[in-house]
């Protein structure tokens, strides 16, 4: 992943709503006030969220105050995590896991797909500013690999045709379950072995 | 005392040292990149690993704290694979453009690996390229060449106090920046050029002038203020080509100020170098003997009563003396070097120096600055008090508001009436200077521009002998002191007071009494011209020449020897770096040139006579770079007026404060930048 880069188009003011300004008041309850700077992370989350899932400036600037931190500090945590977007990406942000495990099951080929059917470079709005696709590092859910985010859900036991199905299903704006695209319950085994007599493997 | 093996060898370390520092104790040559000793330990560059017995890997000998029993070792194979590894991964990414670096000569990286790397490389992969950031006028950015050792955003955060610089990113794409690449806000700022191991950050405006080994290195003090730092002149021919700092742990460190660093291309700019007449207006080059025969002439045809001196800022003790003994040779006695209206008691030299010494600040434990912004008016005493806040939690007070200072404080009032209330006991701080171990008073010259400025200066000096807190190791009154000339000046009673009356000079140049002003390089006294006849003798065509008559050009102080004494009294010594340009003479010479031409005698035989006689005048001053001795402080008489007003802090245009940084183009490109960029807010 290269360095984040600035949006060009900056909105001028954020403040957080009324609803996330209680969320933060709780968040900065849970540390002792000498060390509030310890919020800014969550912090980043909330105005993140506020924001359709991207960190403006503004908020940067924002949470600094707001923490009596220095901008550089603030936004050199937002550069630093991969969770941060410093630029817009679509209503439907997919985060492709191209880690090992998932490379070895076909991720690459997701990536084919996410390229060929939202936009040909990563963190690129499609034309209809409903998607946007990046490459991320592992998941943690290298059992079902591969595995894409969208937005809050995983989805996974991917390949190339279930990976069009869920774009095309996001398209006319059916959503798909998410979970395991081959019939698996969470984690469990697709069939059952047996191993030295045993049901369960 | 705990001991350590280091390469066999068994020696004594203090406890909290760490592996490095017992290594130069044992004068073993650890390399290293990210480690300062004037900074927090980072560990993140990998070049100091030693081996370290029982342990499997070899250790990060900066971070490693040094214990008892410890076996250390340097010269073996493993550590010497390791340098080589390491210098290979840092390589790896770094540009081969030493050809053409600004660093090359001086840089740690070159010598390093020369000593410690590979001769060849195996990394064919592609480097990796970064984009240069703009960090404002004075430092050059060329990221690609980057290590990562972030000595700069410790520095700018630790030392500097403006946190401006940052990591962004992470892994291979991290990058140095300051915030969206706003210039640094600080007078500390170029300070990280030197810190730089590599030639990332590079002098702006030096950039491309020479290489290191072409310049001849002079050894020198800084007169741009009146902290005197230590500096090193860099000369090139008579060009000064930059300015850099001198360890001096009891004035400097090893940081100087951007003023003290960029002001130099103002020595190229601006310069007298021959003398002017001014005739129907204009100014027309004269000869020597023409300009003095004029200037005596003048002299002869007035009353003495009608003639006045004026000190300049960055006058020597030599040149002081000088130009005393020649006022008095024509009988002269109205002369002085203040250029506002402060209050001054000469009488005693601990009534006007800082006694406590900028050393002294890291022991302080209550700091109370009356009238002053330390950070404009003397920096590096402001980054001693911005270490002590840091490192002892020193509690730091103010009567008036100087604005950011870098370090947090507390205002406890903004009239003289606090001042008022502490002396007497009315007020609950008083207690807090009684109960304070080493206490710190600082009085600005802002504060003695008052009303009241002597009430301040004796209110307090009697305060603090009658609550015996002046002892023979620790006087908490210290007066902060803005020109490089004034105490030498003070020392050697170059001022006019007569009886009770402080502002004899003023009122007498208010009452249109004098009829010639000889204004020896002042050029921030700021008066109003009426008919006199003015004298400038100085080295810039600044504020002083603009309204002369007659101008005697002089060299500047890095063009002739001179002793300093600093605002804590400390003898130093400026050396001549360049030599004076074209028809330029010295200022005392040009004193004997008159006074001959009067066919009087010479006064001095020769330059070290004049030094011998302007020592053997100044005050209980010891040897030159100590401090001067201690003498017994007794209470002023009290009866001064007291007024209740306003403490004002007079904002001294910093990087416009002499007539050498008013010439020079780097600092007026600092100070557009400052005035455009408001700050908005990321101090703490």
């Amino acid at each position: 992943m290269s360095l984040k880069k600035v949006y060009e188009n900056q909105p001028k003011d954020f403040v957080f709503t009324e609803t996330n300004l209680k969320l933060a008041e709780e968040i900065l309850k849970k540390y002792p006030n000498k060390n509030k700077k310890s919020a800014v992370m969550p912090f980043l989350y909330l105005a993140q969220k506020q924001n359709n899932n991207w960190i403006p400036l503004a908020a940067i600037k924002y949470i600094g105050k707001y923490l009596s931190m220095p901008y550089i500090r603030v936004y050199e945590i937002a550069t630093f995590y991969s969770m941060y977007n410093l630029a817009p990406v679509g209503k439907n942000f997919f985060q492709v896991c191209t880690t090992s495990p998932c490379l070895l099951r076909g991720a690459a080929k997701i990536v084919e797909v996410c390229k060929n059917k939202i936009s040909k470079k990563e963190n690129e709005v499609s034309k209809d500013g409903l998607f946007s696709w990046m490459e991320v590092e592992c998941l943690g859910a290298c059992v079902n690999a591969p595995v894409i985010q969208i937005n809050d859900d995983y989805f996974e036991d991917l390949d190339e045709k279930s990976t069009t199905k869920i774009i095309e299903s996001l398209q006319n704006n059916k959503p798909l379950k998410p979970g395991s695209f081959r019939g698996r319950k969470n984690t469990a085994p697709e069939k059952s072995y047996k191993i030295s007599g045993d049901q369960n493997a | 005392m705990p001991k350590i093996v280091i390469n066999g060898k068994e020696i004594e370390f203090e406890n909290g040292m760490t592996v490095l520092q017992a290594c130069e104790l044992a004068n073993v040559e650890i390399p290293r990149f990210c480690y300062h000793e004037k900074l927090s330990i980072a560990g993140n560059c990998r070049m100091c690993l030693v081996e370290m017995e029982k342990s499997a890997k070899p250790i990060a000998s900066c971070a490693m704290p040094a214990a008892e029993g410890m076996n250390i070792k340097t010269n073996t194979e493993m550590v010497e694979k390791a340098r080589k590894g390491v210098m290979e991964f840092l390589l790896a990414n770094h540009p081969l453009d030493c050809p053409v670096c600004d660093q090359g000569g001086e840089c740690d990286l070159q010598d390093q690996s020369l000593y410690y790397g590979f001769d060849k490389s195996r990394f064919s992969e592609n480097k990796r390229a970064v984009q240069d950031k703009y960090m404002g006028p004075l430092i050059k950015t060329q990221m690609t060449r980057c290590i990562h050792c972030t000595r700069c955003v410790r520095f700018v955060e630790e030392v500097a106090g403006v946190e401006e610089i940052g990591a962004i990113g992470r892994g291979e794409n991290m990058e140095i920046t300051t915030y969206l690449e706003k210039s640094m806000d600080s007078e500390l700022s170029a300070n990280v050029i030197d810190l730089c191991p590599v030639g990332a950050l590079t002098s702006k405006p030096y950039a491309f002038e020479a290489r290191p080994w072409e310049l001849k290195k002079t050894e020198s003090i800084d007169v741009t203020d009146a902290v005197g730092s230590n500096i090193r002149v860099d000369t090139y021919g008579w060009e000064v080509k930059r300015i850099l700092p001198r360890v001096n742990e009891d004035i400097n460190e090893e940081w100087i100020s951007d003023k003290t660093r960029y002001s130099c291309d103002g020595l190229l700019k601006q310069r007298l170098d021959t003398p002017y007449i001014k005739r129907s207006g204009k100014f027309i080059k004269t000869s020597w003997d023409e300009a003095i025969s004029v200037l005596s002439e003048k002299i002869n045809n007035l009353k003495p009563s009608e003639i006045a001196g004026h000190l300049g800022d960055m006058i020597s003790i030599e040149n002081t003396f000088a130009f005393k003994k020649f006022l008095e040779s024509i009988k002269v006695s109205n002369f002085d070097f203040r250029e506002k209206k402060f209050f001054i008691n000469p009488g005693n030299k601990q009534n006007y120096i800082f006694n406590s010494s900028i050393q002294g600040i890291e022991n302080a434990d209550l700091i109370l600055l009356v009238g002053c912004n330390p950070r404009h008016e003397a920096t590096m005493v402001n980054a001693r008090i911005r270490k002590s806040f840091l490192h002892n939690k020193t509690k730091i007070y103010s009567i008036g508001d100087p604005g950011d200072l870098t370090y947090d404080y507390t205002i406890i009032g903004n009239n003289t009436k606090i001042i008022k209330d502490i002396i007497e006991g009315k007020d609950n701080f008083t207690d807090k200077i009684k109960s304070a171990k080493n206490p710190m008073i600082i009085i600005g010259e802002s504060a003695l521009e008052l009303s009241s400025g002597q009430f301040i200066l004796s209110g307090f000096k009697n305060f603090l002998i009658s609550n015996n807190l002046v002892k023979k190791d620790w006087n908490p009154l210290n007066i902060l002191i803005q020109n490089a000339s004034t105490v030498g000046a003070l020392d050697l009673g170059f001022y006019s007071i007569s009886n009770g009356e402080n502002f004899t000079f003023f009122e007498k140049l208010k009452n249109k009494e004098f009829k010639l002003i000889y204004l020896l390089g002042s050029d921030n006294f700021d008066f109003k011209k009426n008919d006199e006849f003015i004298v400038y003798q100085g080295s810039h065509g600044d504020r002083g020449a603009e309204i002369a008559d007659l101008i005697l050009p002089s060299p500047a102080f890095t063009e002739q020897n001179g002793l300093f004494l600093n605002l804590e009294g400390r003898l130093q010594e400026c050396r001549k770096a360049s030599y004076p340009i074209n028809d330029v003479k010295e200022d005392w010479k040009i004193f004997e040139m008159i006074i001959l031409k009067n066919e009087q005698k010479k006064q001095f035989k020769n330059f070290n006579d004049l030094r011998d006689q302007a020592i053997q005048n100044l005050k209980n001053t010891s040897n030159i770079g100590e401090l001067p001795n201690f003498t017994e402080f007794t209470k002023d008489n009290t009866n001064s007026t007291f007024l209740d007003e306003h403490v004002k802090i007079r904002d001294i245009d910093y990087y416009f404060s002499n007539s050498i940084s008013r010439s020079s183009k780097t600092m007026s490109q600092c100070r557009d930048v400052r005035v455009k960029n408001l700050k908005e807010g990321t101090n703490n």
